[in-house]
């Protein structure tokens, strides 16, 4: 255990691009490894990554861990896993932070059981305690009404898989450099058990939730299904998307799809609309990051005000229809101004 | 065929209440139930029991009043319940709960072989998933987790082909069998309980196995003992600061926040360029 040091974050890649939380968890670990005065190392698998190395120290890596192989072309857990414990064993990191990304969790569950060691799921707050050397992952606990903070005492190395969104990547340093350690996977495809036939990528969805920059929300507060075309208006007219809270999802108003917060989709646009959402914790947790959020509920002790930058107490069918046709008539203005100019 | 599908019960933390004052949480009157996901697991085990014959046996570490539980996998369909009860077994985490039910599967091993194991893609008190995969890496065989379709199961070639739920869409993925699925809620409606069902499950008594009852146990590996993590401390979720507020009847409500957006002209530039 005394021998393992380090902090690794794994960098999980799609098509040749490395995904967001790899690079904030390249953020957050960059100021555990500081705590611990240790390095800070990136864990790269696929079939044609090195082009991506270069990115991973500009985003704050000492090192390097690369595999490069054919077998590696598409996500599996047994090859990935296989390749990543080869490294874990070899360099024995103290800290193995995951994206947790449907990938992520599930390499990162097969891993730390082969390495017989504890993993934190889920986690939305990180942080170090220099004098044990201890990982305190916290995370939403019991439906998220209430944060736990997890500790692995005995065993090395300490894991944990980080939710998207939470951290926050450092701005690139270009040229950064740093040291790249590489290794072969030996391993044949006559020894795995499973084989990716396709990949169908959903295109029914013409904008992406966690993409979007303007959302505009509708919780259980406009009342019926009819209510809540109000907010599919405002997000059209904006040119936003749609979001939900699960209540709203789970009385069928609006699709799955649609749901933001803790069993949803986390979200962070520009602009967050919340009409008529209580702002449940489990709500919350989902948009708190959003740059901008309005918030519209009748009540005033509503807790969504806690999370907002404009509270509005109100009621959203009354303000709504205003609002929709001010948005239109300026938007409308805004573009004949542009014309002319 | 025999599948077996891994249940868990659960508080139902959708009713959970936290005190916030004392930053406990309040369980009184909370009711026990069949972890969602697991229902959804449970459910279809049985549909390939319709498809393709054979039998559907559940299995559960938990304390002794999960035999109402199991009951209720049963009215969904399930032959057989197996549990495994012990206070050794108290205060595991996902690695001690994917030995002790490794442990478990050894033993229904000796009676007849497993050819898909079936487990919910979460529990919403764990609610980390990963005890899945740990079954599957302690049996060794593969794990497929966020399955939203079973395909096709071919029984002479050993393979199966399930549909795996991406976050920006799914993959297919054929996998040799025995394997080991964790399924997401898409994969099926749970149906209503045949009445036969209903009838057998009320007087359905579980297989219940204690520690010594199943063999080789390293008994360090088990419970709060076994467990590598250790909750140290619960505390509320931070609380926010909330923001200004806007003043005035509807009216002049909307017209502030129209004017507050119009301030960033960046965000609806590209509605243009793209439209
Ligand atoms: C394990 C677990 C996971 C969960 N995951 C999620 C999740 O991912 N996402 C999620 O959203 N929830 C989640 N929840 C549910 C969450 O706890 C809340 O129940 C849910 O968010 C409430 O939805 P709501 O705000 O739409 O409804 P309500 O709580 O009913 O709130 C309606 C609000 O509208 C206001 N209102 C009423 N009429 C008007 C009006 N005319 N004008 C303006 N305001 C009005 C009311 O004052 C109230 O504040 C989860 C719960 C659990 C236990
Ligand atoms: N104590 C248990 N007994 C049986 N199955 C379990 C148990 N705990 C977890 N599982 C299975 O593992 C899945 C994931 O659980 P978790 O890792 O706790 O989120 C559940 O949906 C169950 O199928």
């Amino acid at each position: 255990m005394e021998n393992n040091r380090g902090v690794w974050v794994y960098m999980e890649q799609k098509e040749g691009q490395i995904v967001n939380v790899s690079l904030e968890l390249l953020g957050a670990g960059r100021k555990l490894a500081e705590k611990l005065d240790v390095p800070l190392s990136g864990v790269l698998l696929g079939d044609k990554v090195k082009h991506l190395i270069p990115t991973i120290f500009e985003y704050g890596a000492d090192e390097v861990y690369v595999m490069d192989d054919p077998i590696l072309k598409n996500y599996r857990t047994e090859s990935f896993m296989k390749g990543v414990n080869y490294y874990a064993e070899k360099y024995q990191p103290e800290i193995f932070l995951f994206g947790a990304t449907p990938n992520g969790k599930d390499l990162a569950s097969a891993v730390a059981t082969d390495l017989c060691t504890g993993l934190t799921a889920d986690t939305t707050m990180l942080d170090v305690e220099v004098e044990t050397r201890l990982l305190e992952a916290s995370r939403p606990a019991f439906g998220g009404n209430i944060m736990a903070t997890i500790l692995c005492k005995k065993h090395r190395p300490q894991m944990a898989t980080v939710r998207p969104k939470v951290m926050k990547a450092l701005q690139p340093e270009m040229g950064r450099k740093g040291k790249i350690i590489e290794d072969s996977l030996n391993v044949k495809e006559e020894s795995l058990r499973t084989k990716v036939l396709e990949i169908v990528k959903d295109t029914k969805k013409k904008l992406k939730l966690d993409e979007a920059d303007i959302i505009v929300a509708g919780g259980k507060g406009l009342g019926d299904e009819k209510g809540f075309t109000l907010i599919h208006e405002l997000a059209e007219v904006l040119g936003g998307s749609v979001g939900a809270s699960r209540d709203v999802v789970e009385a069928g108003w609006v699709g799955h799809d649609h749901q933001i917060g803790q069993t949803g989709i986390t979200v962070t646009p520009k602009i967050y609309f919340a009409i008529g959402i209580s702002g449940a914790v489990q709500h919350v947790v989902g948009m708190k990051n959003s740059e901008l959020i309005i918030a519209i509920n009748k009540d005033p002790d509503a807790a969504i005000f806690d999370a907002s930058t404009y509270s509005v107490i109100g009621d959203a069918l009354e303000i709504l229809p205003i609002l929709i046709e001010e948005f239109r008539a300026a938007l409308k203005q805004e573009d004949g101004e542009l014309k002319h100019a | 065929m025999h599948i077996v599908v891994c249940v868990k019960q659960v508080p139902d933390t959708r009713i959970i209440k936290v005190n916030p004052k004392t930053n406990t949480l309040d369980r009184r009157g909370i009711p026990a139930i069949l972890n969602p996901f697991d229902s959804h697991a449970v459910e279809a085990g049985v549909r390939l029991k319709e498809k393709y014959g054979g039998s559907v046996s559940v299995v559960s570490m938990g304390p002794p009043n999960a035999v109402k539980m199991i009951r209720k996998c049963v009215e969904i369909g399930a032959d057989e319940g197996y549990l495994i009860s012990d206070r050794f077994f108290a205060g595991a985490d996902t690695l001690a709960t994917s030995y002790a039910l490794y442990k478990a599967f050894e033993k229904m091993l000796e009676e007849k072989p497993v050819d898909i194991i079936i487990c919910g893609k979460q529990t919403i008190d764990g609610d980390t998933g990963q005890v899945g995969p740990g079954i599957a890496r302690r049996l060794d065989i593969p794990p497929i987790t966020n399955v939203i379709e079973i395909k096709e199961v071919d029984e002479k070639a050993r393979k199966v082909i399930v549909k795996r739920k991406l976050e920006d869409g799914y993959e297919m993925i054929e996998s040799s069998m025995p394997c080991l699925l964790t399924v997401e809620k898409d994969i099926n409606p749970v149906s209503y309980s045949p009445l036969p069902n209903m009838i057998r499950a009320a007087r359905y008594e579980p297989t219940i196995w204690k520690v010594d009852d199943l063999n080789d146990v390293d008994k360090k590996q088990l419970g709060l003992k076994g467990s590598p993590t250790i909750v140290a401390k619960m505390f509320a979720p931070p609380k926010l600061e909330g923001g200004k507020k806007i003043e005035g009847n509807a009216e002049q409500q909307s017209r502030e926040i129209v004017s507050l957006l119009l301030e960033k002209p960046e965000l609806f530039e590209k509605k243009r360029g793209g439209a």
